[in-house]
């Protein structure tokens, strides 16, 4: 590979589940790249297909799911191609995820070395004892858990919601991965907590040039951490744009909405505005956009099918038959 | 972890005492062993010394006051009918119910583990709906008409395996044994296998139940998001969870099969003490039923005491917890 191939590459990625009452299209051409030391936010509501997203570049869909097209160039070979045993070894050493409830990941009759040691000797197998401790130590002192040496030793009921999280993270880096994906890591964490791990994400992917896709529902969170922001709606990406254009000048009316239901200090004592409707079901989505039973723009040629990407201005990229050009907020 | 032991203790005493009191009233409720034990022809005198030789002319209370005494000092009173102590006449018979016992609960955590995580694993697969289809049969044929239909295929029309008997025995540390002797193997293998059946299909069910909770949960997608490999995250991930829940059950499990594993050592001829218990109960032999429910109090304290340490060995949220 050389110096410009992106670390991850999606290319029309459709991911399905096919259930007894019909296709649940999850993903369903999303197409995304994210560069060294970049981070990308993924931003849509539940049921949007982003955490979906983030498990099908892991490998890790859940049967009746499964990939049925597109294709994951990482580094620039095809993972979805793989076959599952290969790609188990890029898991956890070259692409690492974190989940959303830490009270949930780690397992809680395992010891945190036995967790940790075990992420390393997965991947290489001739790594002793001393050597695999001190990367845990190592680890876990990078993710600012206090005195790692003799955490190591304890059980994950013995740490805070917060601490867990951290521990995951420290999990997530222990082999040097070039490609993070954070699947609403902040979630269940309160605010001081959240800030600290977004400072540090973002020190991270600066620093030693690992990517981040940083899957979330909390705009304010992309806000301030990504460079790029992918916005996910009914398993489509229907925005895509550098954060401060997408944040400043949304086109798409779903990106509009979005924005405009984030509280904020000069929206204060007026009621929230709320997207009205509710996200679809994605067993029967109906022909053309899926959101224009919710779109206050929406025509009849948006009921026809669905809007295929269009690219306004370098870098941007919308599915949207009648965006908000020209027009700021 | 004193302080647990302490209560646990005195909890103990408490049970043993309203337990030795009810079964002493109700088995004095039943009937009178008296008509059983004297002779039909036997005099009026001879009728009032065998009474009196009994203690059964004094009233209730004053037998039991004699009786808690005397259990003070180990001894749990004189069999009616053998005229020798009740605590040694089943002691005696006591390792050959513990061997067929922890065969069978051997057999079902081996039988049992491995076929419940098959079936958990794949629930949809011909293999896992035939688990637990037998399984069910397991659960629901009466354990005497098994009994009865093995001895009939093994012993009888295909003459494999003997009917019953214990075989030829071994000492092993001073207590007779089967199992070390191809007879006495051979011997063991109905019975055990026979008390077995509801063990095997009760533990195939709770692996089976742990193993589809325990797939589902973040914890397994995230040990998998580690690179694991798949034998790594099943038999050491999800196993260890498995595993608290059915130790429970197979500890309480195997009181329950060494105190009432009546049926089947009726069946087998099996010389244990369920079949002990079952003969004292129609002799109205009061001191070895009062005992041997005693002793059966006693052993269901000691295995609920295992589970508890075992648990706190396989969960480690439960050390903590009987610290504070």
């Amino acid at each position: 590979m050389n110096a410009n191939t992106p670390t991850l590459e999606v290319r029309n990625l459709k991911t399905h589940f096919h259930t007894k009452a019909g296709v649940v299209k999850a993903v369903d051409d999303v197409s995304f790249t994210v560069g060294r030391g970049e981070v990308l936010g993924l931003v849509g509501e539940s049921g949007s297909g982003k955490t979906v997203t983030g498990f099908s570049v892991m490998g890790l869909v859940d049967p009746p799911g499964r990939i049925v097209d597109g294709s994951i160039l990482f580094n620039g070979s095809d993972l979805a191609k793989l076959p599952d045993s290969q790609w188990r070894h890029i898991r956890g050493s070259k692409i690492a995820m974190i989940f959303q409830d830490p009270m949930m990941t780690l397992n809680p009759v395992l010891r945190i070395d036995t967790q940790m040691v075990e992420a390393i000797r997965a991947h290489d197998k001739n790594v002793n004892r001393e050597e695999a401790h001190r990367r845990c130590v190592e680890s876990l002192g990078q993710v600012g858990i206090p005195s790692p040496e003799e955490r190591l030793k304890a059980y994950p009921h013995q740490f805070s919601g917060g601490m867990r999280q951290r521990v995951a993270i420290a999990i997530a880096l222990l082999n040097k991965p070039d490609l993070i994906i954070a699947d609403e890591p902040t979630t269940a964490l309160d605010v001081t907590i959240q800030a600290q791990i977004l400072y540090e994400a973002q020190k991270l992917a600066r620093e030693t040039g690992t990517a981040l896709i940083w899957i979330t529902h909390d705009l304010t969170v992309v806000a301030g951490l990504a460079d790029r922001i992918c916005v996910m709606y009914a398993g489509r990406i229907v925005e895509e744009g550098k954060v401060e254009e997408v944040l400043d000048q949304p086109m798409h009316p779903y990106t509009r909405g979005l924005i405009g239901s984030v509280p904020s200090r000069n929206k204060r004592g007026t009621a929230l505005y709320q997207i009205p409707g509710m996200t679809p079901s994605l067993i029967r989505l109906p022909k053309g956009c899926a959101f224009r039973d919710r779109c206050q723009r929406a025509q009849e040629e948006c009921a026809a099918e669905a809007p295929a990407i269009s690219y306004p201005a370098p870098g941007r990229a919308i599915r949207c038959i009648y965006p908000y050009v020209g027009d700021s907020r | 972890m004193t302080v647990f032991l302490i209560r646990r203790f005195s909890q103990s005493l408490a049970v043993l005492l309203v337990m030795s009191l009810l079964v002493f009233v109700g088995v004095y409720a039943i009937g009178d062993p008296v008509e059983l034990l004297v002779s039909a022809e036997a005099d009026q005198f001879e009728r009032a010394r065998v009474i009196a030789d009994l203690g059964l002319d004094k009233p209730l209370w004053e037998q039991y006051g004699y009786f808690l005494l005397q259990s003070f000092k180990g001894d749990l009173g004189t069999s009616f009918v053998f005229n020798q102590p009740a605590l040694l006449l089943i002691l005696e018979r006591m390792p050959a119910t513990l061997e067929i016992a922890f065969a069978a609960v051997i057999l079902s955590i081996v039988i049992g583990i491995p076929l419940g995580m098959i079936a958990g694993l794949r629930p949809h697969a011909w293999y896992s709906r035939t688990i637990m289809s037998v399984s069910i049969l397991g659960f629901s044929l009466p354990t005497f008409w098994v009994g009865l239909m093995m001895i009939m295929v093994f012993a009888v029309i295909l003459g494999w395996l003997p009917a019953s008997g214990r075989g030829d025995t071994v000492d092993l540390f001073g207590v007779p044994v089967s199992f070390l002797t191809w007879d006495g193997l051979t011997h063991l293998l109905l019975p055990a296998v026979n008390l077995a059946l509801f063990k095997v299909s009760l533990v195939i069910r709770l692996t089976r139940a742990g193993m589809r909770e325990n797939m589902l949960m973040d914890y397994v997608k995230f040990a998998y998001a580690k690179g694991l490999s798949h034998a790594r995250v099943i038999f050491v991930h999800v196993l260890k969870n498995i595993l608290v829940p059915v130790v429970t059950v197979v500890g309480l499990e195997l009181g329950n099969v060494i105190a009432f594993a009546v049926v089947t050592e009726s069946i087998f001829a099996w010389p244990g003490m369920g079949k002990l218990l079952i003969d004292s109960i129609y002799r109205l032999d009061r001191p070895i039923v009062v005992a041997y429910l005693l002793i059966t109090v006693v052993m269901f304290i000691v295995i609920n005491f295992i589970v508890d340490v075992l648990y706190s060995v396989l969960d480690p949220r439960v050390r903590l917890e009987s610290k504070s």
